[in-house]
């Protein structure tokens, strides 16, 4: 009985401490998540609430990895391929989705950086890697990828 | 439940591959039966750190698909070095991670 007691009592506790540790959190990690950026409509806002208003200079430094077609919109592959030097932040963008900005990826002074994961995309549409590097801001465009199933529910 | 972790030295660089379960809820699909909408829930950061230092992070929005997989490229990390992934996502949840590089 005394042990069924102990027991009941370390759950308890335990317990207790998930709920302190997960109620402060999320303070530490909206701080920096760019919640204006992830709210905005088209990627030019995006690009803007992430880098501020500078020029963006097209360049063929950055290159995707992606398939042609994409069966499923829920999980398409992709890889960023970033051949710059001293990049501070990649940010990945799909124009025609509900919310164009996916992802990004912050490192301090990398170079030739390529960056991959499984994106979901709405219908057919370009990806768009907008990069900060050495105090500028770069930007390019892919080819465009099929969607024939959808990924973004509603 | 931890993040399924690897990291290899390649050309000078350190490759980290990593594989997340989560259900990354976008908070635009209804439920199928009652039509209520799903609240999103869905990872917001994954943090790589080395030494101490943040080496990398990924700020994650809802768009990334389900049980997510990324991969990254740094320089800095020796062979035999750890590094620690963790992520956390919009409602606190935290779950970790730890590769060695080789």
């Amino acid at each position: 009985m005394k042990r069924r007691e102990f027991n009941f009592r370390l759950a308890g506790i335990t317990g207790l401490g998930v709920g302190i540790t997960s109620g402060l959190i999320p303070v530490s990690a909206l701080a920096s998540w760019p919640t204006a950026a992830f709210d905005t409509e088209t990627p030019e806002d995006a690009a803007n609430a992430l880098f501020g208003e500078s020029e963006m200079i097209e360049t063929d430094a950055i290159t995707f990895k992606a398939p042609d077609i994409a069966e499923n919109g829920r999980v398409v592959p992709v890889n960023i391929n970033v051949g710059l030097d001293s990049i501070e932040e990649i940010a990945l963008m799909v124009p025609e989705n509900p919310a164009p900005l996916v992802s990004t990826f912050v490192m301090s002074n990398q170079s030739n950086v390529s960056v991959g994961t499984r994106i979901k995309m709405g219908k057919t549409s370009p990806l768009v890697a907008v990069v900060k590097a050495d105090g500028k801001v770069y930007t390019a465009t892919s080819k465009e990828i099929k969607v024939t199933i959808g990924g973004c529910g509603g | 439940m931890a993040i399924k972790c690897k990291a290899k030295m390649k050309d000078g660089m350190v490759e980290v591959k990593a594989l997340m379960k989560h259900e990354m809820e976008t908070g635009l699909r209804k439920d199928s039966k009652t039509g209520e909408p799903i609240p999103a829930h869905h990872i917001t950061e994954v943090t790589c750190m080395h030494d101490g230092n943040e080496l990398f992070r990924c700020n994650m929005g809802p768009a990334i698909s389900k049980n997510p997989y990324l991969s990254f490229t740094v320089s800095g990390p020796n062979v035999g070095d750890t590094l620690q992934l963790s992520y956390v996502d919009n409602m606190g949840e935290t779950d970790s991670g730890e590769a060695v590089v080789k």
